[in-house]
């Protein structure tokens, strides 16, 4: 293999071939990206359940033409949309669709996805389908007996199954859990069995759909949602003085990896190279950083120094940025440290589509190679009021035309994992 | 590109039998049933686990406090892990792989839900779920749901602070875990790594899944391979974390390995008829059989006692053509989902490093009275996804 395919530490390439998206801006690359250049919310008042009760009544939600996502439990959902994301990659790289197991994409499958299990609707028909007895766990146990299409909504591996039938993958599909940044984590497992020569390619996609009532609690008991339910389009804030919290969102992306020798062999179009991967695990709690920022610091230097880059090398970082108090500032304090005054200029999707959980680190990767492609940096929006503590340059509220060879994307999880990807564009 | 040996250099199990290594040897080397309880989840039987002193792995009681059962037992076990590996002082740059689960749901609230909504027209039980739920869920427990807080709380109680994933995906998210783990040994990108998984036998909510896949044996316990009376699995609380390490780094440190971790094969067929799952694993092991020696083959399987798992198991063996011991440790520590292929890894590494092979539990077991010195795991999935691993022994002029 020439030098010009291989990376600074003798590792193959990897070139990103595909890419598809689904957020609550719409479906696909052409009107994701148009709405999110043009600094467009795709956050509304919550209509697939009552909302009477909570505190938040806002969310990104997906709306799919001729299909009721409110209907589905969160496995349904998540599949649904790494399908269509997953679909559009595969025909952006030139994969013709195949149900043929095996032989239809060349590598496996890596699926970043939220945990799944028996949701409300499925527990009120078991208790339909227990009754006369009453609806306690026993009677449920017994009720399930051989109900094929309940385990594999709620086990771990359906979504995995399914997705790898339908798109042809090879072996066993991985599916991997690492909060927010679960989708960074799913690219970074592609990356990896292409470096190590496991395979020429793979599918990384990044999926989620858990926008239903119990997780909406869960999140919102931990104060993390912002309330600011009056006017949904705002209330996501990244970096503003008046945030208060993210916004649950859902949505899917996939890109379609290949070693850029395998790309160009067949003669596929690069969009961008993944060049390094970094991570790190915090140790301090459960649900915050360390105050030293050590981790995201650490997370951030190790995709660099993977990518055989310098820090002044970033253009562009495109934030983990969810608008909780708390995430804003760790990430401006890791941002100073690993760049210090001279930082990139930084934006936060998630001012536009929520945070999209289990699905952010694959759609803010989609979202990082078309700001390389069409060489604009996306904004953030609802910039309002600047917090003094953050002397960044967000790209408040319009985009902006830049010049940009590589991207940073970050994600930072609860339980302390941080996941960092450095883009960039196809080497002359 | 680095091509290394990895070695077994620490095991945590946690299981019916015990805590550590000479419980799980003793177990090993006996022939008598394994603690059952019969009872408490009838008609279904479990395994369940011992009572854990959560002090010494989990010395803080505000940690422990912030978990339920699995995350504890997970934790509980990484720790043992790495106490075996006499690697404390490597957590900091210790790669982590966790097959997880769920955590455990609030079963006292599930059914206060049920009871009061279950009778009411579903657009009163929609708003009414919204305020029970509101008022009810604990906060804290969220976070002991979250598959991903068993690795969080690796981390923070046992400091473990490399990359950190966790696989989801019932029995292949731990062969999966175990593969991951050894190629980023292999090729270089980490010296050391923590991987495995827990689950929690008692709790209904697992049984629920479980029989909704028509998994679980109802009626008396047996041995797995003795239940065409009601074939299915006997789940059974394991906590199963292994520490892995290159050949290289443990001998740097002088530590000694308890096995050498060879390929890994993963697969998984549909079970169906047009891809009933024999050939990718039959490919597999002809790719393994290379490197292993001739004579009457000892296996430790992960068969469940499901049935069309374990047809598909028999048939596959079957077709290596060659005599076999095989050892299904389900009849012994029960099925632990994600842990289980995590737990017959460190098994088989225990065996080949006191050179004991367990006893036979029932007719279909053969008789291996040798020293073994290559051992093949198997993880044929209750479901679905199949998995093999080849372990050897360490020749003592290896050894540091």
């Amino acid at each position: 293999m020439s030098a010009a395919l291989r990376d600074h530490a003798g590792r193959p390439l990897v070139a990103v071939t595909g890419i598809g998206l689904v957020t609550p801006l719409g479906l696909g690359i052409v009107d994701n990206w148009a709405a999110l250049r043009a600094g467009r919310s795709g956050i509304r008042r919550i209509t697939r359940f009552p909302t009477d009760h909570l505190r938040t009544t806002i969310a990104g939600t997906v709306d799919l033409p001729n299909e009721d996502t409110g209907a589905m439990v969160s496995a349904q959902r998540v599949t649904r949309y790494a399908t269509l994301a997953a679909e559009e990659a595969l025909a952006t790289a030139g994969f013709g669709p195949s149900g043929t197991r095996g032989g239809g994409f060349p590598g496996p499958l890596m699926l970043g996805m939220p945990p799944v299990e028996t949701e409300w609707p499925y527990r009120f028909a078991l208790a339909r389908r227990a009754a006369p007895n009453a609806p306690a766990y026993p009677a449920l146990v017994e009720a399930a007996a051989r109900w094929d299409e309940l385990y594999e909504l709620a086990a771990f591996a359906g979504v995995g199954e399914r997705l790898a039938e339908r798109l042809g993958t090879r072996g066993a599909p991985i599916a991997i859990s690492t909060a927010c940044a679960t989708g960074a984590s799913a690219i970074q497992l592609g990356v990896e069995a292409i470096r190590r020569g496991e395979a020429e390619a793979a599918l990384a996609i990044g999926a989620d759909g858990t926008v239903q009532p119990e997780a909406l609690i869960r999140f919102s008991l931990l104060s993390a949602l912002s309330t600011r339910n009056d006017d949904p389009a705002r209330a996501a804030r990244p970096f503003e003085k008046t945030r208060d919290g993210f916004v649950m969102s859902e949505g899917a992306a996939c890109l379609v990896l290949e070693s850029l020798e395998h790309a160009r062999a067949r003669g596929a179009k690069v969009l961008g190279l993944i060049r390094g991967c970094g991570e790190k695990s915090d140790s301090f709690h459960r649900t915050r950083s360390n105050p030293d920022g050590g981790a995201i610091i650490r997370a951030m230097r190790n995709a660099i120094e993977d990518a055989g880059l310098e820090p002044g090398a970033i253009d562009y970082v495109n934030a983990h940025g969810t608008g909780t108090p708390e995430n804003d500032k760790m990430e401006t304090l890791g941002m100073r440290a690993v760049f210090g005054e001279g930082a990139p200029p930084i934006s936060s999707n998630k001012s536009m589509i929520g945070h999209t959980l289990s699905a952010a680190g694959a759609i803010e990767a989609a979202f990082s190679l078309l700001a390389l492609r069409d060489q604009v940096l996306p904004p953030t929006i609802n910039h309002e009021e600047p917090d003094p503590a953050i002397t960044l340059d967000v790209v408040p509220n319009a985009a902006r035309p830049a010049k940009v060879t590589n991207v940073l994307s970050n994600s930072f999880g609860f339980g302390g994992q941080n996941v960092c990807l450095v883009i960039s564009g196809e080497p002359a | 590109m680095a091509d290394n040996d990895i070695w077994v250099t620490g095991v945590g199990l946690v299981s019916c039998a015990g805590e550590g290594r000479a419980a799980h040897l003793a177990a090993l080397a006996g022939t008598a049933p394994p603690l059952v309880d019969a009872a408490s989840f009838a008609p279904y039987p479990i395994h369940p686990g011992p009572a854990l002193e959560l002090d010494r792995q989990i010395p803080k009681k505000g940690d422990q406090r912030q978990m339920e059962g699995w995350q504890r037992l997970g934790t509980y076990a990484a720790g043992l892990a790495i106490d075996d590996a006499g690697a404390r002082g490597l957590v900091g740059e210790m790669d982590l792989i966790v097959a997880a689960g769920g955590g455990e749901r609030d079963i006292a609230l599930d059914d206060a839900v049920l009871a009061a909504l279950a009778p009411l027209p579903p657009e009163q039980a929609a708003v009414k779920l919204n305020e029970m739920l509101a008022t009810g869920l604990r906060p804290t427990l969220f976070l002991a749901q979250l598959s991903n807080l068993l690795a969080g709380n690796i981390s923070i109680v046992h400091g473990v602070t490399g990359a950190s994933r966790t696989f989801m995906g019932e029995e292949s998210a731990g062969a999966d875990a175990v593969r991951i783990g050894a190629a980023r040994l292999a090729s270089g990108s980490s010296r050391i790594a923590l991987v495995g998984g827990a689950y929690v036998a008692p709790r209904w909510d697992m049984l629920l899944l479980y029989n909704a896949a028509g998994v679980l044996r109802r009626g008396p316990w047996t041995p797995v391979f003795s239940r065409e009376d009601a074939p299915g699995a006997v789940t059974g609380t394991q906590g199963a974390f292994l520490v892995l390490e290159t050949a290289e780094g443990a001998r740097a440190r002088g530590v000694r390995g308890l096995a050498r971790l060879g390929a890994i094969a993963t697969g998984q067929a549909r079970r169906s008829a047009a891809d009933p799952g024999h050939e990718a694993m039959a490919q597999a092991y002809a790719r393994l059989a290379k490197r292993l020696p001739e004579g009457r083959l000892p296996v430790i399987s992960g068969c469940t006692g499901a049935t069309t798992a374990t047809v598909l198991e028999r048939e596959v063996l079957g077709g290596f053509a060659r005599p076999l011991a095989v050892r299904a440790t389900g009849s012994r520590i029960g099925w632990g989902v994600e842990a289980t292929f995590p737990a017959n890894i460190a098994l088989a590494a225990l065996c080949l490093s006191e050179g004991r092979f367990p006893a036979p539990m029932e007719p279909l077991e053969a008789p291996f009275e040798d020293a073994p010195t290559d051992i093949l795991v198997t993880g044929f999935a209750a479901w679905r996804g199949e998995a093999l691993a080849h372990l050897s022994a360490i020749p003592a002029g290896d050894q540091p």
